[in-house]
């Protein structure tokens, strides 16, 4: 093929990526004593995937990587060998080295070959280890067996009596019973075809003369049937094409009525396919296939019992595609589709006009006399109902559950609570929380520090927890809900708390004024200062005291809050308060002469109209007011950015409190005239930075409003102060 | 933009009449003088209403619109070059630009038609006359007995003079 790859390569890293996380999940979730073949199965396809998808871009250190992972799991999902936890280590090592290798080839620093060696090396360990008894895997079996339910074991046990006549050789033959629709196939095409099947194994040809588009074939073969497949459907349509499989003898038997069952598709139903094998291999593309209907004779088995049975019969690895594992695939495979972000942002822009078009059209129909035009008050009604209901379906789209961020935490808490000899359960609730992906991506590192924090100065080691009375497993919960029109995402942990004393010393050697009578919320909000930490000894995980204040940083750069609850002893709660979007605003507009501006929300503490004996002058010009004994710099916003304003005097105005970063200042406008949520564009794009202005948005009458920088402004207002 | 628009664009600059590739202009008027544009550049016409002012601009920035959606900054010509009265009303113009990548109107005191201008109308710029500096005059341009100044607005608009992109200044 010719075909330039390169264009595929930024979809290939995209999948990796999500099968490596998948793959990651499965392995966290994996119970050692009693693993769930699904689970194997999951983790295997997504290892296959990924060495599929290297194979052809020809990264071969991702191959070489995937290929011992596949050998290994391989051989764990075919019960050769009992999983170990070293292993599932082994497992998430490897997927590490996979992820960096990823990043190499896009471009960024590689994998240390020094560490792939070495994990590829531990899994070839394991890997050899069950090759060795791999003569009398049978050994294994009945405990194998022992785990599956009893009433399930019978129907097994039928199964397995059925086979048992035919030794492990016969396995070694499949028996493929393929159909297909040739509509579209030169014949040129078919006979290559036909010659690659029949290098496979011997192969009969079923096809019926009166039938000429279906093409029904029969090939007896030691290839797995993923092979067969892959021949099949690099011609044929998927979606025309059925392979079923059986175990050689068993194929003898059904030889005559299998091929009445092809005559007839729909007498495939009672067809005699009592052997579970058949249905197993099934992928079940075909509405109506014979799997279903057998249902109700044959108790379906389990998918782990029936693997059980297949390693019993030492069957092809390729039938360990249960149907529940296709069906698995299948539905994952439907359910999105990638669009990119601009077409979405496209989207959102163009319904935001509609919205405004239609507040227009609203207001122009709401003059004419409702009586004569009836229709047209009825047209529009409905026409603002569909706009809304398309704005919010709009919106939505940039929404993603929060569990693509919790789902990375499993993992950290894992490791770290290994490192610190810790027992530590991580908890996660309101997974499904939805949020705006540039959301997602921005508060995973925050809240990656907070769990970190949560785990190394929260939770105490097992022997304090156990003096303390506490259970020796610690807990952390990570949950998230909405709350108005924000997402509030918290980390909580049953761990020592935060000691107030301890904070207030620190503070007061650090210099920062404190005294006894600060409320709880405030001794806590220390924490947040650059440098502060409490901790007595440094370790590599936390304590250095940097990192408290990125994250509150971060929080604000979202337009977020948080907030901390804790008590001594009993635990700390920290909540992070953001908006749902990032193209969303919440903000008060106010006014200046003719000019409205939105100050966002989030740095508002309070507005008030001053009396005129609290505004005070400092030295001439600079203008201070009293606001409950303190003395707040007072920013005209009219002088700011020389507008005439319809009020000169302050007490005659309003004055914004404005706190960023711990300082405040007191803004000077017209008026206040509501709060709103508005949508934030960008100023930049057709023109440039203006000073003391973060963006724009628009009115719902049409206008621009300018959105004010107010942590800028509070900054200038500080240096004039000074 | 074409990279052979360009590349034409940069040629014509020298002082020689501009290449076959644009040859249709949008002719508007400021004070008593007749401008011409290159109609690619050109978005769309729309009426003088709803602008909100930008903090600290320079005067001839008359401030923002929204242009459905995108916020647009609007440049009124007539200030910049002192020319005409400066009044709005409702036959004031903006000729909204697509230019450098970016959306932005321009006031001027009427548009006028399109036309056609074959190679021998279009004469090389003289070195004086006009109020834009010739820097930014891709040629002149007569038809019948009118004579239009044709303004290379890609490189006016994206000029340090306007201030409306932010230079790349460390």
């Amino acid at each position: 093929m010719s075909t330039d790859l390169e264009q595929f390569y930024e979809i290939f890293f995209e999948e990796s990526a999500e099968l490596l996380a998948e793959m990651e999940a499965c392995l966290l979730g994996l119970d050692v004593n009693s693993p769930d073949l699904e689970d194997l199965n999951a983790i295997f396809r997504a290892a296959h995937s990924i060495k599929g998808g290297a194979g052809t871009f020809g990264f071969t250190d991702m191959t070489e990587m995937t290929h011992m992972l596949e050998t290994l799991l391989d051989k764990l999902r075919k019960g050769e060998l009992q999983v170990r936890s070293e292993m599932v280590d082994a497992f998430l090592k490897a997927g590490d080295v996979i992820k960096d290798q990823l990043a190499g080839h896009r471009g960024d620093s590689g994998a240390d070959p020094a560490v792939a060696e070495a994990v590829c090396s531990e899994l070839k360990k394991f890997t050899e280890e069950i090759a060795t008894p791999s003569e009398d895997a049978p050994a294994s079996e009945p405990a194998a067996e022992e785990t599956v339910p009893e009433k399930e074991l019978e129907t097994e046990q039928e199964v397995v009596q059925e086979q048992s006549g035919s030794p492990t050789e016969v396995a070694a033959q499949t028996v493929f019973q393929i159909e297909f629709l040739k509509e579209e196939m030169s014949a040129a095409a078919f006979e290559n075809l036909l010659s690659n099947l029949e290098a496979q194994g011997d192969l009969v040809n079923h096809t019926s003369s009166t039938e000429e588009n279906i093409c029904k074939l029969q090939l007896t073969s030691g290839a797995s049937e993923e092979d067969v497949w892959e021949i099949l459907a690099f011609v044929v349509d998927p979606a025309n094409l059925k392979i079923e499989t059986e175990a050689a003898e068993n194929a003898e038997m059904n030889d005559s009525s299998d091929i009445d069952e092809g005559a007839e598709e729909s007498s495939g139903a009672d067809a005699p396919v009592k052997d579970q094998q058949e249905e197993a291999g099934s992928y079940g593309f075909f509405q109506g296939s014979p799997a279903a209907p057998n249902e109700e004779g044959v108790p379906k088995p389990t998918p782990p019992s029936q693997q059980n049975v297949k390693a019993d019969t030492k069957d092809k690895s390729s039938k360990a595609k249960t149907p529940g594992n296709a069906k698995a695939a299948a539905s994952s495979e439907t359910s999105s589709i990638r669009v990119s972000i601009e077409k979405v942002d496209q989207m959102i822009n163009l319904v935001g006009e509609l919205v405004i078009t239609q507040a227009m059209l609203a207001q122009t129909a709401s003059q004419v006399d409702p009586v004569i035009y009836e229709k047209l008050h009825s047209g529009m009604g409905q026409l603002e109902r569909n706009t809304r209901d398309l704005q919010e379906s709009v919106m939505s789209i940039r929404m993603m559950p929060i569990s693509f961020v919790f789902s990375r935490y499993p993992r950290v808490v894992r490791d770290l609570a290994s490192k610190l000899n810790k027992h530590v359960e991580l908890k996660t609730v309101g997974e499904g929380t939805e949020l705006d992906k540039s959301l997602i991506e921005k508060i995973a590192d925050p809240l990656t520090h907070l769990v970190r924090n949560s785990l190394d100065h929260g939770v105490e080691i097992p022997e304090k927890r156990i003096a303390a009375g506490k259970p020796a497993q610690g807990t952390i919960t990570l949950s998230a809900f909405h709350q108005g029109g924000s997402i509030v995402i918290e980390v909580s942990d049953d761990g020592a708390g935060l000691n107030r004393d301890k904070i207030l010393g620190k503070a007061e050697e650090r210099g920062i004024s404190v005294n006894q009578n600060m409320s709880d919320q405030e001794v806590w909000m220390l924490i947040f200062e650059a440098g502060f930490s409490t901790a007595d000894v440094v370790t590599d995980v936390s304590g250095r005291g940097v990192g408290m204040d990125v994250v509150k940083r971060n929080i604000q750069g979202m337009g977020g809050r948080i907030e901390i609850d804790s008590v001594y002893g009993v635990g700390t709660r920290i909540s992070i308060r953001l908006p749902l979007t990032l193209a969303i605003l919440d903000g008060l507009s106010v006014t200046v002469g003719d000019q409205m501006f939105i100050v966002p929300l989030t740095y508002i503490m309070e507005s008030l109209q001053p009396v005129a004996e609290d505004v005070k002058t400092v030295s001439g010009h600079g203008r201070v007011v009293q606001v409950r004994g303190e003395y707040l710099p007072i920013i005209a916003l009219h002088e700011v950015f020389n507008l005439s304003p319809n009020v000169t005097e302050i007490h005659k105005g309003i004055l914004v409190i404005l706190e960023t970063d711990g300082r405040k200042a007191a803004m000077f406008v017209d008026d206040l005239v509501g709060q709103h949520q508005v949508v934030i564009k960008s100023l930049e794009s057709n023109y440039r930075r203006v000073k003391g202005v973060s963006g724009a948005t628009i009115m719902g009458d049409g206008k621009v409003a300018l959105i004010l920088d107010a942590a800028m402004l509070v900054m200038s207002s500080q240096h004039e102060s000074v | 933009m074409s990279q052979d628009q360009a590349e034409a664009i940069s040629e014509s600059s020298d002082n020689e009449v501009i290449g076959q590739s644009t040859n249709e202009f949008l002719t508007f008027r400021l004070g008593g003088e007749e401008y011409g544009m290159d109609i690619l550049k050109v978005q769309e016409l729309r009426g003088y209403e709803a602008i909100t002012q930008i903090a600290n601009a320079p005067e001839f920035i008359k401030g923002v619109v929204n242009l459905r959606g995108i916020i647009v900054p609007i440049v009124d010509m007539r200030i910049k070059f002192q020319l005409g009265d400066v009044t709005y009303d409702q036959f004031t113009v903006v000729i909204i630009l697509n230019v450098v990548g970016r959306v932005m109107g321009v006031v001027v005191d009427g548009v006028s038609d399109v036309l056609s201008l074959t190679q021998d109308q279009m004469r090389p710029t003289p070195e004086f006359g006009s109020v834009i500096d010739t820097e930014y005059i891709m040629g002149l341009g007569t038809v019948d007995e009118r004579m239009l100044i044709l303004v290379d607005i890609e490189k006016l608009m994206g000029s340090t003079d306007m201030g409306l992109i932010d230079q790349v200044v460390s």
